[in-house]
């Protein structure tokens, strides 16, 4: 006799009524982001002194450019010493909503068995991260706030935004989030095809950090290094959300750049798409 | 051959291939133009049939390919040949329709959130598996229920002792009702009381629903308390695979007696019947050739004022040993 003997009906039987799938993604994107900021929550202390940590560096940026824009009677490249300031305490939030899913972790999220955990689970792990980390994004934000008050009190920017000029910015802060999220998922997965992957990550984030508007206003930056930086996804990601704040930007630039979010973003999920199909056939192939 | 199975495979096979490299500085540079590679054999070729509501044991040494197969099945690795459908699908396909009628629960892998309660991660769970409201609820009160774990669903799971874990890991690895469930090591280091509370709830499970479940372990009294069927494979090949009841059958040679009687007797005088284990001048313990067993108990009884009697196959753990050194014994 087996147990089917002893039941009714089994639970082929009893077919599930599924929720839609919008409705299944909006409830998973809701309950990863409030599961996540929960999460933050229990570690409130360390997400403050990791973000004062973070200061440091833009601080230092913005102390050195001061100083220089002061030397040279007042502006460098049309940034004034208030515009600094602004670009440098904006750079604070900016730099948080691009904390992502590190392509390092994928190594130990292989090693420890967490990515097979996550592949038996009927949704694409990419949806792991990018509500997670956008949970972390809000107790980011609202952590933020303080710290960009004493800043501006120390450092007196000069900031004068359009309303348009806060939409845009407030759109742009997470099309950078999404853009760095997916491009950095995308260096990720080479960890499934080698285990030298160090060095090609260093590589990334070196390119990044000068082209993307991090170390220097992209404004500042040689013409050769701005025009080389449009084909790359890296200034949509820091300087471009940084500009349309602060600006100088134009109503017609702010439109661009939103739309070049747009365009790097479809490009980075196809990408992922394609090279995600990769990374599991390999890895279905070889470990598991 | 029908196709309503829930398992069934054919000449499933994965090999791996493994780089080797001496150990040494010039081994260390010649694997920079060359690297070798060996083919590790883990699953070589099994044929599975499992039908709905069965639970299986599935018993091996370290190493033998239970993981393996479990991964093949649950469609984490791809087979290197052979054909596999679980449920109706290929599980390699990972299609979204299989992963959400099964189930894999690893016991050394964690799906909770480790700061959150575990309430936080069923209504995770809820949200991956897209149930509707009422059966998630359903569902989890069930299982709460059934696993006794309403004193600890809201506390975070870091608080929690392994054996509270593993039970609150299993409920969540169930709230979507799957159809099939592959076992890794569920009651690996719990202590003997949560190991028997996880094997009356799997058991209940398995009647309720009709769920089929295929379970790995090395503790005997999961498979004893759980499978009518085990399947035993070593070096990747299948060994056995029938009746827990058959396999003493099959690979013990000997069975136990142990005989009481009425009058005392010569302690020595009881090796004439077979081996013995333990004796005193009332009561042995003797290990007898299965072959022999009739014979030896009709003696014992026309010998001797017996007062009680029994006859017993090997502990399964033993037998099972005895199975892993048949399958290494030169042929």
């Amino acid at each position: 006799m087996t147990a089917t003997d002893t039941v009714a009906t089994t639970l082929a039987d009893r077919p599930i009524d599924y929720e839609p799938t919008w409705r299944a993604y909006i409830r998973l994107y809701g309950t990863l982001m409030r599961t996540s900021i929960a999460q933050q929550f229990q570690y409130r202390t360390a997400n403050y002194l990791y973000m004062i940590g973070m200061i440091a560096e833009p601080v230092v940026y913005l102390v050195v450019w001061q100083t220089i824009a002061e030397a040279q009677g007042g502006e460098v490249g049309g940034y004034t010493a208030g515009t600094f300031a602004a670009y440098y305490i904006v750079w604070t939030l900016v730099r948080n909503m691009n904390i992502v899913f590190t392509p390092f972790g994928w190594e130990e999220r292989i090693r420890e068995g967490q990515l097979s955990a996550q592949l038996v689970l009927p949704v694409h792990p990419i949806h792991y991260d990018l509500g997670s980390f956008a949970g972390w994004k809000v107790v980011v934000i609202a952590l933020w706030l303080p710290i960009a008050g004493v800043l501006a009190l120390v450092f007196r920017p000069t900031l004068d935004p359009t309303a348009g000029q806060i939409v845009a910015f407030a759109v742009a802060i997470w099309g950078a989030y999404l853009i760095r999220s997916l491009f950095l998922w995308l260096l990720g997965m080479l960890t499934f095809f080698t285990t030298r992957v160090t060095a090609i990550f260093e590589a990334y984030f070196a390119a990044e950090l000068l082209l993307s508007g991090r170390l220097i206003p992209m404004a500042l930056m040689p013409e050769w290094v701005q025009t080389l930086a449009m084909f790359l996804p890296f200034e949509s990601t820091f300087g471009f959300p940084i500009t349309a704040l602060v600006g100088p930007i134009t109503q017609e630039e702010l439109v661009v750049g939103l739309l070049l979010q747009l365009f790097w973003i479809v490009v980075g999920a196809v990408a992922v798409r394609f090279a995600w199909r990769g990374a599991v056939k390999h890895y279905t192939a070889v470990s598991g | 051959m029908p196709s309503d199975a829930a398992v069934i495979t054919t000449g499933l096979r994965k090999v791996f291939r493994v780089p080797v490299r001496e150990a040494g500085l010039a081994a260390a540079t010649r694997s920079l133009v060359r690297r070798e590679h060996r083919d590790v054999v883990a699953v070589g070729g099994v044929d599975l049939r499992i039908e709905p509501g069965e639970v299986v044991g599935f018993l091996g040494p370290n190493g033998a390919g239970k993981t393996t197969t479990l991964k093949m099945l649950s469609g984490l690795l791809h087979p290197t040949s052979g054909t596999v459908r679980v449920l109706g699908h290929e599980p390699f396909r990972r299609e979204r329709d299989y992963l959400r009628r099964m189930t894999l629960v690893m016991g050394n892998r964690n799906q909770l959130q480790w700061d959150l309660p575990a309430l936080d991660s069923f209504e995770l769970s809820r949200a991956i598996y897209r149930l509707p409201e009422d059966l998630f609820l359903r569902q989890r009160d069930e299982l709460i229920d059934l696993l006794d774990l309403g004193a600890l669903v809201d506390k975070p799971v870091r608080n929690l002792s392994l054996g509270e874990r593993m039970k609150a890991e299993i409920a969540n690895s169930l709230l979507h009702r799957p159809e099939i469930l592959f076992l890794d090591e569920p009651t690996l280091g719990l202590d003997v009381t949560m190991q028997r509370r996880i094997r009356s709830f799997l058991a209940d499970y398995n009647r309720r629903h009709g769920a089929s479940v295929m379970l790995t372990t090395h503790y005997m009294a999961d498979v004893e308390a759980l499978c009518k069927r085990v399947i035993v494979i070593h070096h990747g090949a299948i060994l056995f695979d029938g009746a827990l009841t058959d396999l003493s059958e099959q690979f013990a040679a000997h069975k136990t007696l142990v005989v009481t009687l009425e009058r005392p007797t010569d302690p020595s005088s009881w090796s004439r019947y077979g081996d013995v284990v333990a004796s005193t001048p009332t009561r042995a313990t003797l290990r007898v050739g299965r072959e022999a067993t009739a014979a030896v108990v009709a003696s014992i009884l026309s010998d001797h004022d017996v007062r009680d009697l029994t006859v017993e196959d090997p502990p399964i753990d033993e037998v099972i040993e005895l199975a892993f050194a048949s399958a290494e014994a030169p042929s």
